[in-house]
């Protein structure tokens, strides 16, 4: 009796938390469909007006010039790809070396430390970073190369690996920390030295999590738009060098909306929208790769 | 679109409903006029009490588009107005403001001519030492797509932004001068009180001569100073009691030490 009263007790605390999660969970993921539904909204009386074409024809970005407007997406697309492949094949290596170092060689008292600088490095806006970038690393490239503005895809590149460099490095951590501790004294058993099982057990173990944080990485640095709209120069053009300026989508954004009129901001609203799918196929794309080589390495 | 107005109205409506007294003022626009508005509104709402002036920045553009739809009372432009806009709008001038052009302290150009800076910006000229300066590689820094400042230094030179061969384009006048600093060889353009106060701050930057004329707060009121604008407040037909009380302020005597404070040049 009392035990079938809990059971049906338990069973509607069940529904009602579930309800409620379920809710949660809805309005979360419904935010994201308002969003784009006000991007759409936003973008339609272009897509309308058969502007949509011009947007992937037309080979330069100059909404407000009487003579000659051009409306051309791809150059700012590409330097929206090209500074985030750049940021991440920066900080992939350093983050991946870090994470190794806090989980294998380095002291306790060190690895807490090193923890807490990389938590710190999360939370400093991005706005400082930019900052510190057209101070200090534009500054330099201009020593290194003084033909080139300085402002440019490579400071662009170097500003966003420092911005994800801890979310890579912190998500590699936890995924090496949650290696199996049997697989590695397996290894030890072996007789395989610390960098072979670091290489051959540790590391592949740890892919998934690793390809998590680099996919984290990717999404935070194709949307940065403060600390790029300082440091990229802001030419909307395909770069031919590492020292050229380059525009990402989002900078243009930043630049103009707040001064763009109805059709200039339309093929704005148009041009998030552009960034917003490729960030969509791109990280379907990567997950897509991860369960692939997940259900790979379960297999093998 | 619609939903912040309304919820602006509601803000509104909620506003005036506690006090009786209390009336807000919205004013949006110029991000060269909204530093010395706000000061202005601070002065005004203290001698004031019961009306609240929300200043906002966010370009001539949205001062002019935000006064005509009405969800600003007051728009701030830092230009003359065109032909099309005087139907609906009125300007009313606060100071003049000059746009001049800024290098960094160590380059050795003191003074370039309308020439000189239309050959600079079109990339026929490319090397400092054809306008006296060193053997350096130019670097031209632009403002982005709808500033003023950009408008009213293209007017100068009658250029069309498509003619413009830029290395780096920026937003705020803050990056036109951080991007000066960063890079001895960028020539870049502000406006005049930013530069001056950057200047007497330190900043290792140079006003350069123009037309012959040294920019400086005395050639912009005087007029002799080739690169100057307007700074307007803009109305529509309708403007609230409280909004007119506010305008005649801004056009009074009373501010000149406040337009002085940010480098502008008061006209009264």
């Amino acid at each position: 009796m009392t035990s079938s009263r809990n059971t049906s007790l338990s069973r509607s605390v069940d529904r009602v938390t579930g309800g409620i999660l379920g809710l949660i969970a809805i309005v979360s993921g419904g935010l994201v469909l308002v969003i784009l539904w006000h991007l759409i909204s936003g973008a339609w009386p272009a897509i309308e007006a058969g502007r949509l074409g011009l947007f992937f024809t037309d080979g330069k970005w100059q909404p407000g010039s009487e003579r000659d407007p051009q409306f051309g997406v791809v150059p700012m697309l590409a330097g929206s790809v090209l500074v985030t492949l750049l940021a991440v094949a920066l900080a992939l290596p350093v983050g991946l070396a870090s994470a190794v170092f806090h989980r294998f060689y380095a002291p306790p008292a060190l690895e807490r430390w090193h923890r807490r600088m990389m938590e710190l490095l999360i939370g400093v806006p991005a706005v400082v970073f930019g900052f510190w970038g057209l101070m200090v690393v534009v500054p330099a490239i201009v020593r290194f190369a003084p033909d080139s503005p300085g402002q440019s895809l490579l400071a662009g590149g170097i500003v966003l690996a420092l911005m994800i460099l801890p979310l890579i490095a912190l998500t590699s951590q936890a995924a090496l920390q949650a290696v199996p501790a049997a697989q590695l004294q397996a290894a030890a058993g072996l007789g395989l030295g610390r960098a072979s099982t670091i290489l051959s057990i540790a590391l592949p173990a740890a892919r998934g999590g690793i390809t998590g944080g680099v996919l984290l990485g990717l999404a935070r640095a194709i949307g940065e738009t403060m600390a790029v709209v300082l440091v990229c120069g802001n030419i909307p053009q395909i770069p031919q060098s590492l020292l050229d300026p380059i525009r990402p989508i989002t900078s243009t954004i930043a630049l103009e909306m707040g001064y763009a009129t109805a059709s200039h901001k339309a093929l704005l609203f148009c041009a998030a929208l552009v960034l917003v799918l490729f960030c969509a196929l791109m990280v379907g794309w990567l997950s897509f790769r991860k369960s692939a080589s997940d259900s790979g390495t379960g297999g093998a | 679109m619609l939903t912040p107005v309304l919820l602006l109205a509601a803000l509104c409506l909620g506003s005036c409903g506690k006090g009786e007294k209390s009336e807000s003022i919205i004013v949006t626009g110029s991000s060269t006029i909204a530093p010395l508005v706000a000061d202005a509104a601070k002065q005004y709402e203290a001698s004031h009490p019961g009306v609240r002036i929300e200043v906002q920045s966010g370009g001539s553009s949205r001062g002019i588009s935000d006064a005509t739809s009405g969800v600003a009372e007051l728009g701030m432009v830092s230009r003359s107005l065109k032909d099309e806009e005087k139907t609906d709008l009125t300007a009313h001038t606060l100071a003049m403001d000059g746009v001049c052009v800024v290098i960094h302290r160590d380059n050795p150009v003191k003074q370039l001519d309308k020439q000189q800076l239309i050959d600079l910006y079109t990339k026929k000229i490319t090397n400092w030492k054809d306008v006296g300066g060193n053997d350096a590689t130019v670097v031209v820094a632009n403002k982005a797509e709808g500033r003023s400042t950009l408008e009213v230094f293209l007017h100068y030179l009658d250029l069309d932004n498509a003619d413009v061969k830029a290395d780096v384009v920026v937003g705020e006048n803050l990056h036109v001068i951080h991007s000066v600093v960063s890079n001895p060889n960028t020539i870049g353009y502000v406006s005049i009180g930013t530069a001056s106060a950057e200047e007497k701050a330190g900043t290792p930057i140079k006003l350069v001569v123009t037309g012959k004329v040294v920019p400086t707060m005395e050639a912009v009121k005087d007029g002799s100073f080739p690169i100057t604008r307007p700074l307007n407040v803009v109305t529509d037909a309708e403007t609230s009691p409280a909004a007119r009380a506010f305008l005649d302020y801004l056009m009074s005597t009373e501010i000149n030490d406040i337009i002085e404070k940010h480098f502008f040049v008061p006209i009264r």
